[in-house]
């Protein structure tokens, strides 16, 4: 059994409950670091494996698939808990800086850990009913962080966001249900090759339960309502890392069941799938233009981000799902520095409303520049990630002939420049529209995790090779599902 | 015994979704527990009901009819446990939103964050805004 592909799971968990035990503050402030770090270590070694030896598949009690409980990573896996672990050590850096004693005393760090473990969890394992057990698990660590320290604003936020995620829970679990009762099958490499012998009616039907409840995780039209009413409530340490890790885990999961699964009625089902991209974004991004509050145009953005992976995934070749993979890791870091970003402003100025904000250009020059980095990279500009992300799906729609949608993700890309062009204006070019008052505490260190996040989005942009061959071959396993049964079903112990 | 089954789980779903789109919290709490009853019935049936329907089969042994699937209870047990701990937490959750918000009515809740005006690219509508 490979210990590394359940390092990811144990670190969060060991590290969260160590947190518990040791309820000192100082202990816990390490510890949170100390977990992150060593997550994105392991994380690190799974993808050295999986792309040296090909799939991994780890079946945990010895029980052989499909009758056990299966941990898969591939390369869409290995690198969705690479990424996470470089967000959760720039969360966890800037949490450190924050020094927010009321949320660390009430169990911010251990929180934080569980939410790490669901989200890993999610992303490696193999079986479907324990993908939404992942869910939960996470759902559950994040509707604590978002009401932790009870505020006003995040229990309005946390209520909405409760009823929405117990909503797409249900929906998740009858789909599991009903497609259970049509095939016998959880794991879901067996689940693959039983799937021509179901109804192709009933099969469009599941894809859609599927569709909904995934949907409505992600965030993605017509479902995306809810994010911007509660992610911008919490502290900027929680919302970065919702904004950073979960949204994405509903994007993986509809990655993975629309290759691996429902791959019969590709006409109408990923048909769907890019309308559906195409309204996430062109709407997120004309929400995000009228808002005057920073945290939630980042959060419109956000949601209009999500339409470009759902791009590759409706156009389903190669190149496309390169583009999809690829965006979706850039996205995670891109967006994670904004939030910060928005917290570090917060922190200077006092408030992030967008008209009370201004004259940081005349005294932080710098953090101009810092700001640029990944505003750009969020827009498309060369040389950032974000670049050569638009650029493959924009290629991969082009040679499709999908003319309609590459249209709209060339749009939206101009209007996000647009949106963060006004943010620039407001926040730094304009004069301050009060006397700035000394900022309250140091805010040296908030400007850690921005910078590492910002230089590593440029540095991906300037050498876009290795990560755009790992998304590469990340799709060419997602395009051949033959290799990731075998490596479940083939694998005895 | 399926056709009563999927009766009542359209009945119990179509009670627990009207609940569950009700503004006051105490009811989207009970629809949501209704709901969740609904979808675990459904996986129930679709393990095969029936007495006659033998759950377990000897090593070696041949079946004529075809036999029941216990698997889906093991999946409702599962689903009931984490409905139970999303409930309790919902009771805790509303139970601190009435205390901090003084309203159980999600209609009545302000919104999360105070709504300010965006910024506008044209210099004259920047200027009135101010």
């Amino acid at each position: 059994m490979s210990w590394l592909l359940v390092l990811p799971l144990l670190i969060p968990l060991a590290t969260g409950i160590l947190c518990l035990v040791l309820a000192s503050r100082p202990a816990q402030r390490v510890l949170g670091l100390v977990g992150a770090l060593s997550l994105l270590g392991s994380a690190l070694a799974l993808l050295i494996q999986v792309n040296a030896r090909g799939i991994q598949a780890v079946q945990v009690g010895n029980w052989p698939a499909p009758f056990g409980i299966t941990f898969v990573a591939d390369h869409l896996s290995a690198l969705m808990v690479l990424i996470t672990g470089v967000v959760a050590v720039a969360v966890a850096l800037y949490a450190l800086a924050t020094g927010d004693e009321l949320r660390e005393h009430l169990g911010y760090y251990p929180l934080s850990q569980l939410l790490l473990f669901g989200v890993n969890g999610a992303f490696l394992t193999g079986d479907l009913f324990n993908l939404y057990v992942w869910f939960e698990v996470l759902l559950l660590a994040s509707f604590v962080l978002m009401i932790l320290g009870g505020s006003k604003a995040q229990l309005t936020g946390g209520v909405k966001y409760f009823a929405v995620s117990l909503f797409s829970s249900i929906l998740f679990l009858v789909a599991v249900g009903l497609l259970y009762g049509a095939t016998g099958a959880l794991n879901m490499a067996d689940l693959a090759t039983r799937m021509g012998s179901v109804a192709p009616g009933l099969l469009t039907a599941l894809a859609m339960l599927f569709l909904g409840a995934f949907g409505l995780k992600a965030a993605v039209f017509p479902f995306f309502f809810w994010l911007p009413a509660s992610y911008p409530a919490p502290p900027v340490m929680i919302s970065a890392l919702f904004a950073g890790l979960l949204t994405k885990v509903g994007v993986y999961a509809l990655i993975r069941v629309f290759t691996l699964l429902f791959t019969q009625d590709v006409g109408f089902t990923h048909g769907l799938i890019l309308w559906i991209a195409g309204l996430t974004l062109f709407l997120g991004v004309l929400m995000a233009l009228a808002q005057g509050e920073l945290r939630r145009l980042l959060s419109f953005q956000l949601v209009s981000h999500i339409g470009y992976m759902l791009m590759g995934l409706g156009i389903l070749s190669p190149l496309a799902l390169t583009g999809s993979v690829f965006y979706a890791l850039n996205h995670m870091i891109v967006i994670a520095a904004l939030f910060l970003l928005a917290g570090l402003l917060q922190r200077l100025q006092g408030t992030t409303v967008l008209v009370r904000m201004g004259g940081l250009y005349r005294s932080h020059p710098w953090l101009a520049v810092l700001f640029l980095l990944p505003a750009f990279s969020l827009a498309g500009l060369p040389p950032f990630s974000g670049f050569w992300a638009k650029f493959t799906l924009v290629a991969a729609g082009l040679q499709a002939g999908q003319y309609a949608i590459v249209t709209v993700a060339l749009l939206v890309g101009l209007l996000t420049l647009l949106s963060m062009g006004l943010v620039f204006a407001e926040v730094f070019w304009k004069d301050a529209p009060q006397a700035l008052g000394q900022a309250p505490g140091g805010w040296g260190g908030l400007v850690v995790p921005v910078v590492l996040l910002a230089v590593l989005t440029l540095g991906i942009g300037l050498w876009a090779e290795p990560l755009l061959g790992l998304s590469q071959a990340a799709a060419r396993e997602l395009l051949e599902p033959g290799r990731y049964i075998e490596a479940v079903l083939g694998v005895s112990r | 015994m399926e056709i009563l089954l999927a009766f009542l789980v359209g009945g119990l779903s179509a009670v627990g979704v009207y609940l569950m789109l009700r503004p006051h919290l105490i009811q989207f709490l009970i629809g949501f527990l209704v709901l969740g009853n609904a979808a675990n019935l459904l996986i129930f049936t679709s393990g095969r009901l029936g007495s006659q329907f033998p759950p377990l089969v000897q090593p070696g042994g041949t079946v004529l009819t075809p036999i029941a699937n216990p698997l889906p209870q093991a999946l409702i047990l599962t689903a009931i446990v984490i409905g139970f701990a999303l409930a309790a937490f919902g009771i805790v959750l509303f139970f601190r939103a009435q205390q901090v918000l003084h309203t159980l009515n999600a209609e009545a809740m302000p919104e999360s964050l105070e709504a300010a005006p965006a910024p506008s690219p044209v210099d004259e509508v920047r200027e009135e805004r101010r």
